[in-house]
């Protein structure tokens, strides 16, 4: 029976070079996997560091004080964070809805001559550098929505307190508008790709039954993509949160906390990058690294949400209930 | 016919002791005249001239490619979701040209159900899933006693009841055709159009699908296509069979022989017919 040394040897082999395969693929996805987390460690490490001198002076109070005074040395998060909030929610409340039609009229209305043309402009505006957007939000977008979309707004719901203030060409609305157009793009790629998703055999079943398209589309194509819809938004969310050039440009750089939505503001990332070269006082410097550090873990947080969502998603269209 | 809801046990094939259906004093559904249809510069089908009846199960078999599907999705306007699709000559349904002006696909779908080869129901609950289109169609009065009725005419309801906020994608592949069927008879449609619904099945399941649909016989007119033999000869009150031809318009399918069942089965007219239901041609 010399067979049987000769296939010992055979698997012997076998299972060597298997071991070097899976040992080679072991070694880069690990790498690979523990450089990200590492690099995340490293970029926390740092920003912490440089925020150490505020956080120990002032604590966590920092995160809910308003103060930014370079001559008495006292800072707080609490504007940076209300800008932050409100002008990304003013992003997605206009990105959403547009981002989706968009999805939609690509993935199912448009004739295919007219899908190419119009996605391909779509995401061309992705493209766009965000300081050329910023500029164009100094020069165009903020004096046009001073002029037209501002005082319109006034008009109607001026009893609205967030209305109700004087049209201004830059402040947290303009830099809501600014951040929308760059939230869009990412919104209806993503969206496209989850409505094009939708088993065609499930739409055909809703026509069947005498559904409309539009009934369809909104039985059928979007409610099953409610989940990835809601994961898409939070990535346009990290677009929008971590923005920082283009809302510098046209947000109007105010420390403090308006009722009204045409007054100036600031983001915990516009105030990072307008005041880290001019920053007067070490306390200073460490308080920018302070509001990086609460950008970190929002960006963070954001992400892990994300990654919820999505797998919700998975598991409802496998079948789960 | 006068069948009872409840069906006695599946029988063998036994056509030729069958009696004689009474289709010829039944009124015509759909009147086809001159029926060719395609795809871009493709023809599918071509020449099909055939009357379905009221409350006859009218099967349509043949070869694989023969244009069965092209056929049937023709009577609910189904092949307008296809953009090369095109047609010739006339569809009456009750004597209403189905593709003439002013007529609504929509409208036509809603009285026309379908269901497909692939059981497609919608990632919702099995409950919302029949009461979906009644909800579009504005039937919402008494929701749940529709539900139940449609559950209850597809066979489905004493194994649902308990659990219809359950997902429609934990049933099985028998139940989730059977959840399709409910799904279109809970908007009442007066034909029930059924490509090769048990095709993708086992056996049993398959069998309660052929039984469902003789109860479903009293109340609607139902058009089957299957690639079965056996399953028409069962099933149906009258067959179509299609088979592939050839001229200068390239392959496509025509209407070769259409009568009661019986006839088709067991004394067919044509050369074709016989190969085909004696398995001489696959
Ligand atoms: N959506 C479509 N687009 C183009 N050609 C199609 C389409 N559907 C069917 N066909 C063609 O039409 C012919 C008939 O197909 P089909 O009606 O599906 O036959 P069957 O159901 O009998 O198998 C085939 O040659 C097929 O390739
Ligand atoms: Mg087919």
């Amino acid at each position: 029976m010399s067979a049987v040394p000769m296939t010992q040897e055979l698997r012997g082999g076998r299972r060597l070079r298997d071991r070097f395969g899976d040992r080679l693929l072991l070694i880069v996805t690990s790498a690979a996997g523990l450089g990200a987390v590492v690099l995340i460690g490293f970029i926390a490490y740092k920003v912490i560091r440089g925020a150490h001198l505020a956080l120990s002076t002032f604590g966590l109070p920092f995160v809910w004080h308003t103060a930014w005074d370079t001559n008495k040395n006292v800072f707080g998060a609490a504007p940076g964070l209300y800008g932050t909030a409100v002008t990304s929610l003013i992003a997605l409340l206009i990105a959403t809805p547009l981002a989706l039609g968009i999805a939609l009229f690509l993935s199912e209305l448009a004739p295919r001559s007219l899908r190419l043309v119009v996605g391909s402009l779509v995401e061309t505006l992705a493209a766009i550098p965000s300081v050329v957007l910023g500029l164009w939000g100094i020069l165009v977008l903020g004096p046009f929505l001073a002029d037209h979309v501002e005082p319109w707004l006034h008009n109607s719901f001026g009893f609205l307190p967030i209305f109700s203030g004087t049209p201004q060409s830059s402040g947290i609305f303009v830099a809501g508008v600014i951040l929308a157009i760059m939230v869009v793009p990412i919104v209806a790629s993503v969206c496209r790709e989850l409505f094009l998703s939708v088993p065609p055999e499930l739409e055909e079943g809703a026509l069947a039954l005498g559904a409309t398209r539009w009934e369809m589309v909104r039985g059928v194509v979007l409610s099953s993509s409610r989940p990835g819809i809601g994961a898409a938004v939070i990535l346009g969310l990290g677009r929008a949160l971590g923005e920082a050039i283009a809302v510098t440009q046209v947000i109007g750089a105010g420390w403090f906390i308006r009722s009204s939505l045409f007054a100036p503001g600031d983001t915990l990332a516009s105030r990072i990058a307008g005041q880290y070269q001019g920053a007067v006082s070490k306390l200073q410097i460490a308080s920018l690294f302070y509001l990086a550090a609460i950008l970190l873990v929002i960006g963070l947080l954001t992400n892990l949400l994300a990654q919820i969502v999505v797998k919700r998603f998975a598991f409802q269209r496998t079948g789960g209930s | 016919m006068s069948q009872g809801v409840t069906m006695p046990p599946m029988r063998p094939v036994d056509v030729a002791v069958r009696q004689e259906t009474e289709s010829q004093t039944h009124e015509t559904v759909f009147d086809i005249q001159g029926l060719q249809a395609g795809y871009g510069s493709n023809v599918a089908i071509k020449g099909v001239d055939l009357e379905i009846y009221r409350n006859v199960i009218t099967a349509v078999i043949g070869p694989s490619g023969c244009g069965k599907s092209t056929f049937i999705r023709c009577l609910n306007r189904m092949n307008d979701e296809v953009p090369s699709f095109r047609h010739e000559g006339t569809i009456l349904y009750h004597g209403v040209d189905l593709y003439g002006d002013g007529v609504e696909p929509v409208e036509v779908r809603r009285r026309i159900g379908m269901v497909f080869q692939k059981a497609n129901p919608f990632p919702k609950t099995i409950y919302d899933n029949v009461a979906w289109a009644p909800r579009v169609l504005g039937l919402k009065k008494d929701l749940d006693e529709r539900v139940e009725k449609a559950l209850q005419s597809a066979a489905l309801w004493d194994e649902v009841k308990d659990r219809l906020k359950r997902s429609a994608l934990s049933l099985s592949g028998g139940q989730q055709q059977r959840l399709c069927i409910a799904r279109a008879i809970a908007i009442e449609p007066e034909v029930l159009l059924l490509d090769e619904p048990a095709s993708a099945l086992d056996p049993i399941a398959t069998q309660r699908i052929e039984e469902l649909m003789q109860s479903l016989k009293q109340d609607y007119t139902i058009v089957i296509v299957t690639h079965n033999m056996q399953q028409a000869a069962r099933v149906a009150d009258r067959t179509a069979f299609f088979s592939i031809d050839s001229d200068e318009d390239g392959r496509y399918g025509v209407l070769v022989e259409y009568d009661e069942t019986p006839k088709i089965f067991t004394a067919p007219s044509d050369r074709r017919t016989e190969d085909y239901v004696t398995g001489r041609f696959g």
